[in-house]
This record gives C-alpha cells, sequence and structure tokens, in this order.
C-alpha cells in the first residue's frame, strides 16, 4: 500500500512503465519528445542505435499478440538489445507452472527487462513487485487495466497532427467497460492537458461511474457525442461480447457505434479518426473511414516503434539519445 | 471442564454489558465457572491470583465466523494454530464456516472439528453445519442429525444457494429444529468473476466489480424468504449501506433477522486497493466511505448485533499471484481486539457497547449461555491492557495466516491473559 509510485526510481527516473497513472505531464512529454528523436531511426540506412546493447528484453506474452509483440521486438532490435520472445499463454501455465515460477526462471537468464501482457488486471503491478531490483518491467496490457504504451504511441500520433492539446475534443468509442487501452488513453490525454474526453458506448459497455472515476463525459448516441471534436479514436469490440448479455448483434452494435463518414460529418472537418487494430471492418467502422483521408491508423502502428523504443531506452538505456537530426546517430 | 484450578483475578476493571457490570471488582473462578464477582467466598482460597492492575476483564469474546482450515487445507492451518491463536486475541468462543474439506455437512466431520479442538483446549470451536450437501445448493443436508452432533446453526459459507427454491426449501427445514441459518448476502450471477466493489477504483484499476446490488439482491430475496417462512436467518458480513437500510427496516417489521460485519469493513474501503494489495482482496469487497460509516452507525445502534474477525488463513502462494487470482481473505484474530479498541478511540461507540458486540451479541446470535461473567456460567475470560502497544508482523502473529492489509501498523491493545473454562490458555 506504499503511496510511493512503484514506477519511478529514488531520482524520480522511470524505471518500470505500468500505467499512465501517477505520471507527471513532464514525464510524458519526455517519453513524446525522446520518440520524436527516435523517428528518424527508421529512415537510416542501419536502422539501429546503440542505447540498449549487451541488454536482454524478455518479451513474456501470455495472451497472444502480433502487433503488439512485433513493435515491441523491432523497438528493442533497434535499441541493439538481445531479445527473447515468449508465448506463454498456454505452455507453462498449463504445466501448473505459476507466474512467479516462470518469472525466476527467466530472471536466471539474466533478463534486464519484461515486456508483459496478462488476461489478468494487475498483473504487471505484480510482476514489477516481485522481479529482481535491477529488472525493469513494461506493462504491455494488463486485463481490463492499462497499456500504456498504445496510449502514448496514441497522443504521440496526435500531438504530431495537432500542435495544441490543450484545446482538443477526443471521444473514444466502443467498449470502455473492458478496454484496457481507453483507461490508460483517458488518463494520458487528461494528463497532458486536454480539456474534454468524451467517451461514447451502449449502458452495458459503459462503467456506472466513469464519469467520475475518471472526469470524461459519458454518451450513449454517437452522432451527439462526435460533435466538433477533433480526435474520434475507436475501439476494437471483441467477438465474444456478442454472445454473451452484453451485445444483442454486431449488426445493431454497427447501427448504432459504428463510424461512417455520414456519423463522421458533424466532427471537425479535420479530425483524425484512430483505431488500435486490429479492426473489425463493418463492426466498428467501414472501410470507407478506415482507409479515407482522416484514418491515421497505419500511422499508428510506426510511431509505436519509437514510442516502444523511447520507453524502452529511458528504463534500461545505458545513456540518454541526444535528439539529432536524422541519419546522423551512430549506427 | 470441572477440576479447573481456583484463581482470583483482581484489581481489574471488569465490564460485562450482559450482567450490566462495569467497575473495578474481583473475580473468582474454581471448578472451570466462574465463583464469584466482588468479594470472596468465605473459606476461598484461590492457586492463582492474577494482578490485573491497569487491565481490564471481559467475557473471552466470541467470533461468529473464523476459519480454521481443518480439514482439507492444513497447508494453510490447522485447528490447533488457529485456536491457539484465538487464545492469544481473548477469544474464547468461535463458529467455523461448513467449507472444509470434506464439507460439514454430516455429523462425522463436525465431531471430528469439536472434538480436535476440544483436544486442544485453546477455545471452544462450534463447527457450523452446512444447509445443503457439498454446499452445492441443490439438497439439503441431515440438518437434525447436524444440530445434534453439536453445529448451532447452519451456514452456506460464501457459496450462496442460486436456486431460490432450494433457499426457501433450507430455512423450512430449518425452522423445524429452530436452527438460524448464517447467510452471506451475494447473488451469484452478480457477483460472478468479480473481485473489488464496482466503484471508483475498480473502474479506474480496471478489476472486473462486485455491485451493490449482489448484496441487496440477496438481502431482499432471503427476507422475503424469512418472512414467507418463519426461518430465522442472520447475514454473516453486511458490506453496504443499503443493506443496512433494509435489515433496519426488517426487524422492525418483525422479521426474525440478525447481522453482523467483518472487523475490517468498519475501517477499509476501496481506495485501499490502490496498486493492487492482495490483502485487500476480500469477499464481500471493501466498499465505500459512506458504506464503512453506516456499518459503523449500525453496530453504535445495534442494528448489526455481532463484529466478527472473518479470519482466513492462507499459506503464502494463497497471495501471490496479480489481484483478482489470489484467494480472497485475511488473517484476523489478532487485529480484532486492538481495532475494536479504535472505534471506542474514534468515538464511534463507548467500550461497554463495543464489548456488547464482541460478546453478549455474537453469544445471543448463536444461542448459546456464553459471552457473559456470571456466578456459575463457564469461566471464558480476557484480560487485556488497552494501553499495551505492538506492532502487527509475521514474527508478531501467532496464526498460520500471515496475510493482513494492516501489517507493520502499531496497534493498541492486547491480551494479557485468556481463560478458558477456567483455565488459562494463553498469558503474555
Amino acid at each position: 500500500m506504499s503511496k510511493q509510485n512503484p514506477q519511478l526510481d529514488t531520482q524520480g527516473n522511470l524505471k518500470h512503465f505500468l500505467t499512465i497513472e501517477g505520471l507527471s505531464r513532464d514525464l510524458l512529454t519526455e517519453i513524446l519528445d525522446q520518440a520524436e528523436g527516435f523517428l528518424g531511426v527508421a529512415q537510416q540506412a542501419v536502422k539501429k542505435v546503440p542505447l540498449c546493447r549487451g541488454k536482454v528484453v524478455a518479451n513474456l506474452f501470455f495472451e497472444t499478440s502480433t502487433r503488439t509483440r512485433t513493435t515491441f521486438e523491432l523497438a528493442a532490435k533497434r535499441l541493439s538489445a538481445d531479445v527473447l520472445n515468449l508465448n506463454i499463454s498456454t505452455s507453462a501455465t498449463a504445466k501448473g507452472e505459476t507466474l512467479l515460477d516462470t518469472l525466476r526462471n527467466l530472471e536466471a537468464m539474466h533478463v534486464d527487462m519484461f515486456v508483459v501482457r496478462h488476461a489478468t488486471s494487475g498483473a504487471a503491478h505484480f510482476i514489477a513487485a516481485h522481479a529482481h531490483p535491477h529488472v525493469s518491467v513494461i506493462n504491455a496490457g494488463d486485463g481490463r487495466h492499462a497499456h500504456p504504451t498504445q496510449a502514448m504511441l496514441d497522443m504521440f500520433t496526435i500531438r504530431r497532427h495537432k500542435q495544441d492539446l490543450s484545446r482538443l475534443r477526443v471521444a473514444i468509442v466502443g467498449d470502455i467497460m473492458h478496454s484496457r487501452v481507453a483507461r490508460s488513453q483517458i488518463l494520458a490525454l487528461k494528463t497532458l492537458g486536454v480539456p474534454e474526453v468524451r467517451v461514447i458506448a451502449p449502458g452495458t459497455l459503459m462503467p456506472n461511474s466513469i464519469e467520475e472515476s475518471f472526469g470524461v463525459r459519458a454518451y450513449h448516441d454517437l452522432r451527439e457525442g462526435v460533435r466538433d471534436v477533433d480526435v474520434v479514436i475507436m475501439l476494437r469490440i471483441q467477438r465474444e461480447r456478442m454472445n454473451s448479455a452484453l451485445l444483442p448483434s454486431e449488426h445493431e452494435y454497427f447501427q448504432l457505434f459504428g463510424l461512417t463518414e455520414e456519423r463522421l460529418s458533424t466532427a471537425q472537418p479535420d479530425a483524425l479518426v484512430m483505431h488500435p487494430g486490429p479492426i473489425n471492418r463493418g463492426v466498428e467502422m467501414d472501410s470507407q473511414v478506415a482507409d479515407g483521408p482522416r484514418s491515421v491508423i497505419l500511422e499508428q502502428v510506426s510511431n509505436g516503434i519509437a514510442v516502444r523504443m523511447a520507453v524502452m531506452s529511458m528504463c534500461i538505456g545505458t545513456q540518454n539519445l541526444k535528439i539529432q537530426p536524422a541519419g546522423d546517430a551512430d549506427g | 471442564m470441572a477440576n479447573g484450578p481456583r484463581i482470583s483475578i483482581r484489581n481489574g476493571r471488569l465490564i460485562d454489558p450482559a450482567s450490566g457490570l462495569d467497575g473495578e471488582t474481583d473475580l473468582h473462578i474454581a471448578d472451570g465457572e466462574v465463583l464469584a464477582i466482588g468479594a470472596a467466598p468465605s473459606g476461598f482460597q484461590p492457586e492463582l491470583t492474577l494482578d490485573a492492575r491497569g487491565r481490564l476483564i471481559c467475557p473471552g469474546f466470541v467470533d461468529l465466523c473464523a476459519r480454521l482450515r481443518e480439514p482439507g487445507h492444513e497447508h494453510k492451518a490447522t485447528i490447533a494454530s488457529e485456536t491457539r491463536a484465538a487464545a492469544a486475541s481473548g477469544i474464547t468462543t468461535l463458529c467455523c464456516p461448513p467449507d472444509t474439506l470434506p464439507v460439514i455437512d454430516t455429523p462425522a466431520v463436525a465431531q471430528l472439528v469439536y472434538q480436535t479442538a476440544e483436544r486442544h483446549g485453546f477455545a471452544r470451536v462450534l463447527p457450523a453445519g452446512a444447509a445443503t450437501q457439498g454446499l452445492e445448493g441443490v439438497k439439503i443436508t441431515e440438518m437434525a442429525a447436524l444440530k445434534q452432533a453439536g453445529c448451532p446453526v447452519l451456514s452456506q459459507a460464501d457459496r450462496p444457494i442460486r436456486s431460490t427454491q432450494v433457499q426457501r426449501r433450507a430455512m423450512e427445514y430449518a425452522t423445524t429444529f429452530g436452527l438460524t441459518l448464517f447467510l452471506h448476502p451475494q447473488d451469484a450471477a452478480l457477483s460472478e468473476e468479480g473481485c473489488a466493489h464496482e466503484g471508483l477504483v475498480s473502474t479506474r484499476l480496471g478489476l472486473p466489480g462486485i455491485p451493490e446490488a449482489a448484496e441487496t439482491v440477496a438481502v431482499a430475496r432471503d427476507l422475503a424468504l424469512a418472512e414467507q417462512t418463519g426461518a430465522r436467518i442472520h447475514f454473516r458480513g453486511l458490506s453496504t449501506a443499503r443493506g443496512v437500510a433494509m435489515l433496519t427496516e426488517a426487524r422492525r417489521r418483525g422479521v426474525q433477522v440478525t447481522a453482523d460485519v467483518s472487523m475490517h469493513q468498519l475501517f477499509l474501503t476501496e481506495e485501499d486497493l490502490e496498486c493492487f494489495d492482495a490483502n485487500c482482496h476480500l469477499i464481500p469487497p471493501l466498499r465505500t466511505r459512506a458504506d464503512r460509516e453506516a456499518l459503523r452507525a449500525a453496530v453504535a445502534s445495534g442494528e448489526i448485533s455481532a463484529i466478527c474477525s472473518d479470519h482466513q488463513p492462507h499459506d503464502a502462494d494463497a497471495k501471490l499471484a496479480p489481484f483478482p487470482e489470489t484467494a480472497p481473505g485475511i488473517s484476523a484474530l489478532e487485529t480484532l481486539l486492538p481495532l475494536a479498541l479504535r472505534l471506542v478511540e474514534e468515538g464511534v461507540m463507548d467500550l461497554s457497547t463495543l464489548i456488547g458486540r464482541l460478546t453478549q451479541g455474537p453469544a445471543s446470535v448463536l444461542g448459546r449461555d456464553l459471552g457473559r461473567i456470571a456466578p456459575g456460567s463457564p469461566a471464558d475470560v480476557c484480560v487485556f491492557d488497552p494501553e499495551a502497544t505492538w506492532v502487527v508482523s509475521p514474527a508478531t502473529l501467532v496464526s498460520h495466516g500471515l496475510h493482513t492489509p494492516f501489517n507493520e501498523q502499531e496497534m493498541r491493545g492486547r491480551v494479557s491473559w485468556t481463560l478458558h473454562g477456567g483455565r488459562i490458555v494463553f498469558e503474555r
């Protein structure tokens, strides 16, 4: 029950990256600025910098993922770290090994950083609390709780298009209830000074106390919710929600909450459309919007690598990145 | 319990709400019973005199819910280890829920628990008999046989009966034998997969919630059935202000219902879950400050007539997992008294009322002549130093359960002697 932020070391530097909660605006801005510097690395002939040379990063995925794992892997490799990829979704735990056993075995291999995805809220905090003191933990998504690097890459993408965050209206649409992405996005938007954050969902996918918990405005009507907004973030709907009492059908969901060009027309003319992927076309949005001029969905993916490089190097980098013009960094 | 030693406890302040006693007086014990209060009978020669100057003397506490983990979960704790911890906490009678392995749904298991406790002699253990076979909520148990085997009450532990019809039948059959039914009011479907109060904190942390309605729906159902069947029911561990309001209203109407609260519910709230502290994983979940205040008020007024430890000792591994995957429950025997005294310190109620909620109140729910100090009653006595301070830690706890949200906190109030059946079972 320590009140001290478990993510920061005694000097206030980033040690783990578990959640946006409790991090300052300055620190989030530093992540974005660092990521800006890393964006150039992808344009170099040799796409590598030596900031994490000699470090070992283990991607510990207890839940399957392609995109997030791949971008973390690329980010670590571009920082010159050695990378282990472990998909533990079924293997170890099915054999009765506990999470802590898995952790201890990997620590014995002298891993410097765990990138963790787990289906249970609080898993990343648990691992950070029980890892060796020299090990850093990055949360790549835990249950419904947090997915802070996703939120930061979204902030990065928004900042590249909209300079002044303090004037924005942002709407997040979809399964707010079960979304770790939404929780981290809301916290990041608020911390970075976005004055109006709206969440839009049917009653079954909207937590009752969302307004009080997060200081957002809740809408049940998509048209009303996206009116005059500068950014619309669509969330993925898991298919299994249709098999419970949460939603009646994909058809009705799309009729009411699917984003179309027509429904987007009440937003600002230059509104950005975002999605953390993978998209269910025809459920969350139609292809016209997903592939349209206002969509920055693929850009989010590229930005994800730079943002993850920034967070990783801030946690375990041996030196700070000198922000230099693209192509000038050490190969 | 015959042939216990002759003991005089002198110079202490004796508080016994059941007898209306509160004052400095002496207490004399012989043959396992209270012999006299005040002056010793002429010719009484104590073998042992305890000087209780500056201490309080009260009936040994009666705890309506403490898990001992035996039989079946001895890797967590045993009847011997936990009754020893109870003695160190001033608790002389405890009622254990039937969720052992095997379940206490036959006289054999009930007797095993009762007799094992009696053999160790630290405290009186009254096993609650299961209301349904295997606690499965399908077939009712042989309640008459369980009663004869010494079960004072029936319980479903924390596995609520899903079928309203089975619940009704269990109540009706229990009524046949005058047995009270302990109910943990939590609707099974509404609490499924939940691990925290559905509210501000669970929303922020993304923890699956247990809504307030999980309790109020169950309370409403069970009150309606109690009214219909004339059964006597007891809500074990209320957690919400609305639950308390419904209880109060039903009692006004004459429904035969009583209720208790777990001690930690009077101190902790959902806000203590920050940082996913597994020691705050409790069922029913920690709720809001408003709920806590309503529970405190109800204990003070007597609508809630008992405070329990809700002791649940666990092995280390049970709490070594991400929050939702940990086992709920905490080690709570030894913090019962010092936390209780905090209620007095914080002005929630006076000392005599408080002692009543730990002695007379729970004893009357069990329908046993316990929890009082009167000539002829069993000499179950707690003598404690209300000023002694100590720090909660794995090193200071007697229980095998070491998980507590109060770890590393300083506590005021510590047991000096515990007498069970006229014998000293603990001294410090």
